[in-house]
């Protein structure tokens, strides 16, 4: 009877055993619905399930750290104390592009022109109505409204925010100074949103106002959207393509790199990376097989999983950095062993 | 069918003979007693581990920039500021005020409701009406304030000269106020309920109308208990997060004017908590103490009101 007892007790504590390996993964929002699709096709067509929860690109971070998750997925590349807390190395493995559009409410929704000027006095509260000498000038074919502008911002803490002020920060020195970069700042002016459902309703029931949402989201809506001008002083149309090509010729091999303000001609300035992170060395798996299959699925999304970007409304990775990204999956070990030779 | 009684009859006469055998092994006033014990001890120890909880969680916070937060007004995580004073100062104005503005409304509500005399179906309905109201989920109310009373009130705001956000605190004030209204209505009616029926019919016997019956007897009777359910209503709007958030616009700073966008407490918290890391989280984990603390201070208030007027 004890006996029995015994080994029905150690058979309810082993650890189930598990027929093929499981991923798990956690962070960024952004790119989640691309994630899922990617991981259920994945599933399907390799039979390796990978779960991924869109908790925010800094619980991904926080989990990846305390060694929960297998990888995380970011919107912003790891800061130096975060890299300090990891106190290993961990690799940013660009999976799409991203990119923030500044959308609009105004009768008719005519196209506009912005500059990155234009955009920081609006979010700094100096340009207080549409018809502003400035804006009127840059878009003599619009007729603006003496209308007072109300900007909206994400109240969340997010990576849209994040990659909308480092572009802002690289084009106007104003804004370095005074607002900086970060997921959520300090608001001289304007409303918050929650999410960015939350900015485009806000933008969509307050005529006047001007908000930053992903370019995925804003083009699902349909949202109107404003053409930026890059470095070569080209107005660029955001798009999947114009963010693409926001990947120059000189990303660092690391690809830990913000890319916003573009010196690509025809390359849309506030385009941004989403990265997933995972550890170089990824023998704390303590599973072989499990470091295999994670090294399996990052090559996979770099290369077969890329052609859902599109159909999706997601950038994908311009093919002149896919050869660099190869190398650096091929710098993950288990131990002293490279992945891709076992 | 006959025999069908008897053997319930028999069946029920085991069980309760094998009741009995049981209650003579157990002492049930015991069982009983610790078990209460048990339960009450749970309560005080969830509440404890709460606050000891947050207290440890904003240590970090304590340890580096302390107290004088609460007196500072900026609220900026890139450069480490983090002033607590807009967000308390407009967490104690939005529900103060939509107290006050529920008050005229939830009294006679909860008069009406308990009037004896009055229509039963239009009641019967009204309370049906009322218990459904508190039961609907803050969200719903969210959404029904930022795609239904906003337009109006930025409709107001331009008619006043004001910027046409339809956000901010005014939205707030009015949601808030919609979603107290069911339950500080519903504690009034069932103490009114309570008022002795002699008095109302002596006070009538007196000739005094039904205003001065309402006015000078059935409300100082019911005080106590209408007061404890405004402060139990108030407790309410003070930690309400998920309609708030969804229309005050949530601007970190003391809000100018009364349709100015602003933040409370628990939206302040609710936006920045799932991004938050460091010293940035320990300030909203001492937040949330410091909206306990007021919550508490409201329910001693409370209690104290209770006190006094029962003398």
């Amino acid at each position: 009877m004890k006996k029995t007892l015994m080994i029905l007790l150690g058979l309810l504590l082993a650890p189930i055993p598990a027929v093929t390996a499981e991923l798990t993964g956690a962070g960024a929002t952004f790119p989640q619905p691309l994630y899922s699709k990617m991981f259920d096709v994945y599933y399907k067509t390799r039979g390796v399930k990978v779960n991924y929860q869109g908790i925010g690109s800094g619980g991904g971070i926080q989990q990846l750290i305390a060694k929960t998750v297998d990888f995380a997925a970011s919107d912003a590349p790891m800061t130096t104390s975060e890299g300090e807390k990891a106190r290993s190395e961990i690799l940013h493995i660009p999976t799409c592009l991203g990119a923030v559009v500044i959308t609009y409410n105004l009768k008719g929704n005519p196209e506009l022109k912005l500059t990155s000027d234009m955009i920081a006095d609006i979010y700094l509260g100096k340009i207080k109505y549409w018809n502003d000498p400035r804006i009127q000038k840059l878009n003599p074919d619009v007729k603006l409204p003496k209308l007072v502008i109300t900007p909206v911002y994400r109240a969340d803490a997010s990576g849209t925010t994040f990659i909308f002020t480092d572009y802002l920060s690289k084009a106007v020195p104003e804004w370095k100074e005074k607002m900086g970069v970060g997921k959520s700042l300090n608001w001289p002016i304007g409303v918050g949103g929650k999410g960015n459902p939350g900015v485009t309703s806000m933008v969509q029931q307050i005529e006047g106002s001007v908000g930053y949402v992903e370019l995925t989201y804003a083009l699902q809506n349909k949202l109107p959207t404003a053409l930026i001008n890059n470095k070569a002083g080209k107005f660029i149309k955001p798009n999947a393509e114009s963010a693409s090509k926001a990947v120059g010729k000189n990303v660092p091999p690391h690809m830990k790199v913000s890319i916003t303000d573009t010196d690509s001609p025809d390359g849309y300035p506030i385009s941004s990376f989403t990265w997933i992170l995972v550890y170089r060395d990824l023998s704390y798996l303590k599973d072989v097989n499990k470091a295999k299959e994670l090294y399996n699925l990052l090559w996979w999304i770099i290369h077969e999983g890329q052609e859902f970007a599109t159909p999706m409304n997601y950038a994908p990775l311009p093919q002149s950095i896919i050869s660099q990204l190869e190398n650096n999956l091929k710098r993950l070990v288990f131990g002293n062993q490279p992945l891709w030779k076992i | 069918m006959e025999n069908l009684k008897a053997l319930i009859q028999r069946q029920s006469g085991n069980i309760i003979y094998r009741f009995a055998s049981i209650k003579k092994l157990l002492n049930f006033d015991k069982i009983l007693k610790i078990s209460l014990f048990i339960s009450a001890a749970l309560v005080l120890g969830i509440v404890l581990g709460f606050v000891v909880t947050l207290c440890v969680a904003s240590f970090d916070f304590l340890k580096s920039v302390g107290f004088s937060s609460l007196l500072k007004d900026t609220w900026n995580p890139l450069t480490d500021e983090f002033g607590a004073s807009p967000f308390i100062f407009t967490t104690i104005l939005v529900s103060s005020l939509s107290l006050l503005l529920s008050i005229p409304f939830s009294l006679s509500i909860a008069i009406s409701l308990s009037d004896k005399k009055g229509n039963k179906l239009l009641q019967s309905f009204l309370n049906t009406s009322l218990d459904l109201m508190a039961a609907v989920p803050s969200v719903i109310y969210g959404f029904w304030a930022l795609f239904t009373l906003s337009p109006l009130v930025r409709l107001l705001q331009t008619k006043l000269g004001f910027a046409p956000m339809g956000v901010g605190l005014f939205t707030a004030v009015i949601v808030l106020t919609i979603m107290i209204i069911p339950f500080s209505a519903g504690i009034s009616r069932e103490v009114i309920k309570l008022v002795p029926q002699e008095l109302e019919e002596a006070g009538y016997s007196l000739g005094a109308t039904r205003y001065e019956v309402i006015r000078s007897i059935i409300l100082p009777q019911a005080k106590s208990g209408i007061i404890a359910g405004f402060i139990l209503s108030m407790g309410r709007s003070l930690g309400e997060t998920m309609a708030v958030t969804m229309v005050i616009g949530n601007f970190n700073a003391f809000p100018k004017n009364i349709f100015s966008p602003a933040n409370t407490i628990s939206s302040l918290i609710a936006n920045q908590f799932n991004e938050a890391s460091g010293l940035h989280q320990s300030a909203l984990i001492f937040l949330g103490l410091i909206l306990l603390v007021i919550t508490l201070l409201v329910n001693l208030a409370g209690a104290f009101i209770l006190k006094g007027s029962r003398r």
